[in-house]
């Protein structure tokens, strides 16, 4: 099991408030790994250091065991380490196939690339994964005009158009509706064994991250508490206290 | 509907107007030349303004530069300027006609390339401003354009300097720099009509909806919006070149560098025809030209007001245009529709049980 992500005693503060206090962890390729804690434990702070949205203050966050921590968004974006948003975010006055369309990888693109037209089979890629998180017959719809879910749904589509190596998830089920979020679960399942997409995920949503996950990591206070696989986490006596609280029992 | 659409209609349509204009009406040529320029300082603001998401109130700068680059070509192939300038108007020019067209030729390639330059240089200088700061970055780069110019005696300095005069009849020269700026104005047209039609169109709108997000998804942003600038300013650059020996004078405030009438008017046009498309510029050009010249001839001493007032009624009562009104009214004839045929199978993501989902 080798691993995508080493994040090393990161450490990044925000004024006095030390949002990730040197924690380490691995995410392991084509796995799907789980990032819990309560509000304002640092969960998300640490995935804009590991995509490079800001500098850290100390530590070392490698991809593929490259140094990572020094490069811009882009050039980690480029390099197949993608994340999505927590507020969603899509190219809102552009229809869903154009969103899908400007989010391939541009890993390898030359200057003539950027004047191309783009060949029938991104096209015909684009549609498949339109089709994939169930939005096909909306593909000619401005996507700004989406309901929240759906735009939800084609951000993930966007990212896997990207083809990327490694997707970061903040709160993917987050204000989606439960019939829906069992379909999303599902696609997001599919993406990690089918398309070979490692997925490391912030979730709220107790049962969705324990059945999805492998393995989970707990936040609280921006240190790290506890790691484990999910019924390891469920019984742990540090989550249950600081996150799940004492009443939370999975199994009744 | 299907005839407009049709592009031998439309475009012969458009094509067989614009040649039979100067010939029908030849008293308004001017007008129609100035139409033209308008056509294109709307389709290059629009490559920022409308598809890009930069509201720049600086790209009359590209416009001034080509002049004034122009002019130097052409004086200086075969005088030299600080003594032609020095003598402000005492050398009367006196070159053959393939001189004169030599020198414009060059003149015009040089104002394009060099402009391509400039927008590389101030791209880099300007496009960590956002929003209104990068309005107001712009402009800063436009005024001081028009002063340093002022100050400048090579060019002969808030005095102006006087081009190279074509050789042969007035009514010739109109019609030649109609044909010109037409020209120009089609070939802005269908290269925007190309660059939107790729990759290059939908990077420069993701800039426009979600810069961070492009960002993120690792689009090269920056190159992007720096060529797209160097493109409005290859065109710009033409574009001034020609209006200046259309004028045949040329000076920095007024004709060169008009910050607060053409470089105003290019942003009044796009938000009247529409932004972010490609043919509201046109339309919006063309209904604003017509607007002005009837307001300058039939309410002048009130011109300016009237042009507030419709600058006003823009902005509060109708921010999408004459395109955007028609996209809104219309929206399934631009193809914005939900696919029948597919909707029954289509958004509701019920847990139907899937093989893989069975396997696990």
């Amino acid at each position: 099991m080798t691993a995508m992500i080493e994040v090393r005693e990161v450490t990044k503060a925000f004024g006095g408030v030390v949002a990730n206090n040197r924690i380490s962890l691995d995410v392991p390729a084509g796995r799907v790994t789980g990032l819990i804690g309560p509000n304002g434990s640092g969960k998300t702070t640490l995935f804009n250091s590991i995509v490079g949205f800001h500098p850290i203050d100390g530590g070392s966050i490698k991809f593929e065991d490259v140094e990572i921590s020094d490069l811009q968004v882009q050039q980690i974006a480029r390099r197949g380490l993608l994340r999505t948003f927590q507020q969603t975010r899509i190219y809102s006055k552009m229809n869903c196939v154009d969103n899908m369309l400007i989010s391939v990888p541009h890993r390898h693109q030359t200057y003539r690339d950027m004047f191309a037209l783009y060949p029938p089979e991104v096209t015909d890629r684009a549609e498949q994964l339109l089709d994939f998180v169930g939005l096909y017959s909306k593909r000619k719809l401005i996507a700004g005009n989406l309901s929240f879910g759906q735009q939800k749904l084609l951000e993930f589509a966007m990212a896997l158009m990207n083809e990327p190596k490694v997707l970061l998830l903040d709160e993917p089920t987050a204000g989606i509706n439960p019939t829906l979020i069992n379909g999303l679960i599902d696609r997001l399942r599919r993406a990690a064994t089918e398309l070979g997409v490692t997925l490391f995920v912030i979730e709220h949503n107790m049962p969705v991250i324990m059945s999805l996950a492998d393995n989970i990591y707990c936040l609280a206070n921006g240190r790290l508490l506890a790691h484990g696989t999910p019924d390891e986490i469920q019984n742990d006596e540090r989550v249950i206290n600081a996150y799940l609280g004492g009443h939370y029992m999975v199994d009744e | 509907m299907n005839l407009v659409r049709n592009p031998v209609v439309l475009y012969g349509g458009i094509l067989a107007a614009s040649v039979a204009a100067p010939l029908v009406f030849p008293d308004y040529t001017f007008q129609f030349t100035v139409l033209w320029v308008m056509i294109l300082f709307a389709l290059t603001w629009d490559m920022l303004g409308g598809q890009m998401g930069y509201n720049s109130l600086g790209n009359i700068f590209f416009f001034g530069a080509g002049m004034y680059i122009c002019a130097i070509i052409q004086i200086g192939l075969y005088y030299d300027v600080a003594e032609y300038t020095a003598a402000s108007g005492e050398i009367k020019v006196d070159i053959s006609a393939p001189e004169y067209f030599t020198g414009l030729a060059l003149g015009v390639i040089a104002a394009a390339l060099l402009n391509t330059v400039f927008a590389a240089i101030f791209g880099w200088i300007v496009f960590g401003l956002r929003g209104p700061y990068f309005a107001i970055g712009t402009l800063g780069v436009a005024l001081a354009a028009g002063e340093l110019t002022g100050a400048w005696q090579y060019v002969g300095g808030g005095g102006g300097v006087a081009l190279p005069v074509y050789p042969g009849e007035p009514d010739e020269r109109a019609l030649f720099f109609y044909g010109l700026c037409f020209i120009m104005a089609a070939i802005t047209f269908f290269t925007l009509k190309k660059v939107y039609s790729g990759r290059f169109g939908l990077a420069i709108n993701a800039i426009r909806d979600d810069e961070a997000k492009a960002e993120g998804m690792g689009i090269h942003t920056n190159r992007y919006k720096t060529i797209g600038w160097a493109i409005s300013a290859f065109f710009l650059g033409i574009s001034g070149a020609l209006f200046g020996n259309m004028i045949g004078f040329i000076e920095p405030l007024e004709v060169a560098f008009p910050t607060v009438t053409f470089g105003i008017f290019m942003v009044v046009m796009c938000l009247l025809g529409g932004k972010g498309t490609l043919w509201g510029p046109v339309i919006g050009a063309t209904l604003f030209h017509a607007f002005k010249e009837v307001t300058w001839t039939y309410m002048l001493g009130w011109q300016w007001v009237a042009l507030g007032a419709l600058i006003i009624i823009l902005v509060v009562f109708f921010q999408q245009g004459v395109v955007g009104w028609i996209q809104e009214k219309w929206p399934e004839k631009f193809g914005i529709v939900v696919d029948d045929k597919l909707a029954a199978s289509g958004p509701e993501l019920d847990d139907k049980p899937r093989r893989s989902e069975a396997a696990q």
